[in-house]
């Protein structure tokens, strides 16, 4: 696949933003999202960026970026049209009840079918979202497609029709070379996103955004899980200071029952 | 020849910031380290042993404590004094006060010690008494927006707290980890909410005061309105500890907003600033919460010290010669953005700004201000910095730095001008070789002199403390001075609250 027409695709999550103080609905069936501050998913925002800088190396022609969700998500997309895409695809999920439900394994499933249509050369996305933790999407979608996946990605090179990756594991970085086209996940130091400059938010309005419902693509998007419960997080306790080595034995022993 | 006459004080290694004034004779005088003053008593075993009755555990003498309560946070001036108090108690602090007054013992109040002119640590063996244990909220009413607390609190817990009932500090400054809200009352802090909130003497509704011979002055109110004789409180707000002991703040706050957004612009010329700051109060107003501006010089400091990079840099790679970072708060998001949206555009379209960018999540926000907030920090790495807190009119407002870089360009290694543009507020540094003190000399003499012929402020917000004693008679009459003296010794007939502060 020539490298330098090569379609790129990213996935774009609209996520509750990092900095907000998350709390539960009184009904405990979720957390508030009314009137709460919404922003990219911060790893999707690292792919965007990727994305435009390979584009920007010349080694990348149409960028895509795709979200799934109601029409708010549609200012999720223009946030990526400004770093630079050039195209938006906006899978239209309006029932809420439906969207909570939303998990990894529909999502890639839609992005399977996506790239059927798109035939792009390699799909970036955040390693995981920052409401869920799934970490599940990207690897979900290269199994769909049988691709090469590339996960926890920190650099990343695009050479002809393969990449040299980076990736962030446990035991320090692992160096593979994948062959395009590929799935990527990306990690935190892959790059530091741009800010989008006002010229291109205003560019980016006039930017195509295709919508497109999830039936069309023929995905079924019933729920696989029952939420039953969400609840907060027990309050953290303040510590406590002992006298003596006898009295924190005890402490271990009959209150904390560690030992 | 004068320099055998006052010789020059070295503490710790570090010499104090000289100030020089100019009297209409034209004879330079220095005003240095004030003398120690013989009057006052000094620290016995006796006034030990009679402390530790008050607030037993709570006497602090070990070295190690009092060598930081010491000294400033920059680090401009040092004392000497053996005795650090923690009272807990508005009861407290009026028996050490009682006790201090009838010994003629000198007391430096200190509350975060995050002070910029040297106004609350200890010139000599003035003893300290920190608000430190004074950390209790009281109360606080969600409907009117009323917090009541101790002097004590830190400023970032309140925020911390206000933020669960909805509501936020009416101020906020980059010391908010540990400035302590008696503090901020005593100097009037101003800071980045300025514009939106006004000033502390708008929004404190009662304090509570002990005052030097221990007596406690109740002015505690939560109410917005009453006009009952002399509205006493306002003497406090600002006085930098040298009439009372502030022990207990009432102070209003705003609801916090659930719509925040920070733009980052250029724009080429000061004039533009100017433009765009009333353009921004009608297109933007009641939303426009900060409007800052950084010249060139600055954003070439953080990004050279600090590796941050400008977010606008263009595919020409320039710096542009100014930035304006504004700030809404406002409670429809949808509403609010839209409304920046098309200021923004129309502001581009007009061509008053050339360039810039909107915080697309609160990442960026933190980011975008940390071009404002760090260029302190900056500067620091490229020598000894001069810094200038002014206020003047709009026209003048620019024309200092100017005017400073003409004068003094060639010999020093930066002049920058940033700060709160919107309340007519300019943070002039002047960045120097440590050893240049002659030079730091006639740059203190020249900006003072020149904001004085402009009929600006020698202390926008830091205050006079010790550093700018020498210049209170820049921006205030002598009548004015002379009736300030009069309410000190009215309310301390010994001097002995925060002496060699303030007044020369």
């Amino acid at each position: 696949m020539a490298a330098a027409g090569m379609k790129i695709m990213v996935g774009c999550k609209r996520v509750i933003d990092y900095a907000v103080k998350v709390r539960v609905r009184p009904d405990k069936t979720g957390v508030v999202t009314e009137g709460v501050k919404h922003s990219m998913n911060p790893f999707d925002e690292i792919a965007v960026e990727e994305a435009v800088r390979l584009r920007e190396k010349k080694l990348a022609g149409e960028l895509i970026a795709v979200s799934c969700g109601p029409k708010e998500c549609g200012e999720t997309l223009r946030t990526a049209l400004a770093m630079g895409f050039d195209r938006a695809i906006h899978v239209e999920i309006n029932d809420p009840k439906v969207y909570e439900t939303l998990s990894p394994l529909h999502v890639s499933k839609i992005f399977a079918k996506l790239v059927e249509k798109e035939k792009p050369g390699l799909v970036i996305l955040g390693k995981q979202a920052i409401d869920d933790d799934c970490n599940q999407t990207g690897q979900m979608l290269a199994g769909l497609l049988r691709w090469p996946q590339a996960t926890f990605t920190s650099k990343l090179s695009v050479n002809g029709d393969s990449a040299d990756i980076t990736r962030e594991v446990d035991g320090g970085l692992e160096t593979i070379k994948v062959s395009l086209p590929a799935v990527v996940t990306a990690d935190l130091r892959l790059n530091e996103p741009r800010y989008a400059t006002l010229p291109n938010i205003m560019k980016a309005k006039k930017k195509p955004m295709d919508k497109v419902n999830p039936t069309e693509l023929g995905v079924d998007l019933s729920p696989r899980v029952e939420i039953l419960k969400v609840e907060e997080p027990p309050v953290r306790e303040a510590g406590v200071k002992v006298d003596n080595v006898d009295e924190l034995i005890n402490r271990l022993k009959n209150e904390a029952c560690v030992i | 020849m004068l320099g055998l006459l006052w010789p020059r004080l070295r503490t710790a290694g570090r010499l104090l910031n000289v100030n020089s004034r100019v009297p209409s004779g034209g004879k330079r005088v220095y005003s240095e380290q004030p003398r120690r003053n013989p009057d006052f008593g000094s620290i016995s075993d006796a006034d030990i042993a009679r402390f530790e009755i008050i607030i037993p555990k709570r006497v602090i003498t070990s070295p190690e404590v009092l060598d930081s309560a010491n000294v400033d946070w920059m680090v401009s001036c040092r004392g000497n004094s053996k005795v650090l108090l923690k009272p807990k108690s508005t009861q407290e602090v009026s028996d050490i006060l009682a006790l201090c007054s009838e010994r003629h013992l000198a007391v430096v109040p200190q509350g975060g010690n995050t002070g910029l002119v040297g106004g609350g640590v200890p010139v000599h063996d003035e003893v300290i008494l920190s608000s430190q244990l004074m950390d209790s909220i009281i109360s606080v009413d969600e409907t009117t927006g009323v917090l009541v607390c101790q002097a004590g609190c830190v400023l970032e817990r309140l925020e911390t707290y206000l933020s669960d009932v909805n509501l936020i500090p009416p101020y906020d400054l980059g010391a908010k980890g540990s400035c302590h809200i008696g503090g901020n009352v005593a100097t009037n802090a101003g800071g980045l909410r300025f514009l939106r909130y006004g000033s502390l003497h708008g929004n404190v509704l009662g304090l509570e005061v002990v005052l030097a011979d221990g007596k406690v002055l109740d002015l505690m109110s939560v109410l917005r309105k009453d006009n009952t004789g002399y509205d006493m409180k306002q003497l406090f707000i600002g006085s930098e500890g040298s009439l009372g002991f502030i022990t207990t703040v009432s102070l209003l706050c705003p609801r916090k907003p659930t719509s925040i957004n920070v733009a980052f612009l250029a724009v080429t010329s000061f004039e533009d600033v100017v433009k765009l700051l009333k353009s921004a109060k009608s297109g933007l107003g009641e939303i426009l919460s900060a409007f800052e501006f950084i010249d060139m010089s600055a954003m070439e400091g953080v990004e050279t010290y600090l590796e941050l990079k400008d977010p606008l840099r263009d595919c020409s790679n320039r710096l542009y010669n100014f930035y304006v970072l504004i700030e809404t708060h406002g409670f429809h998001s949808d509403h609010d953005s839209r409304r920046l949206d098309d200021w923004l555009a129309d502001s581009m379209d007009s061509g008053l700004v050339e360039n810039g960018t909107v915080a697309a999540d609160y990442r960026q926000m933190l980011s975008l201000w940390q071009f404002r907030e760090r260029i302190s920090e900056a500067v620091k790495h490229e020598g000894r910095v001069a810094k200038y807190d002014i206020s003047l009119s709009l026209e003048s407002y620019y024309r200092v730095v100017t005017a400073t870089r003409e004068r003094f360009g060639g010999s020093v290694h930066r002049v920058t001008g940033y700060g709160h543009v919107g309340d007519g507020n300019l943070h002039l540094n002047v960045v120097t070789d440590e050893s240049a003190r002659d030079l730091r000399d006639d740059l203190d003499k020249f900006v003072m002199e020149w904001v004085r012929e402009a009929k600006g402020s020698i202390s926008a917000e830091h205050g006079i403390g010790l550093h700018k004693r020498g210049y209170l008679h820049y921006s205030k009459s002598s009548t004015a001075i002379h009736l300030m003296k009069d309410i000190k010794k009215l309310f301390d007939p010994t001097g002995i609250l925060n002496p060699y502060k303030l007044f020369i």
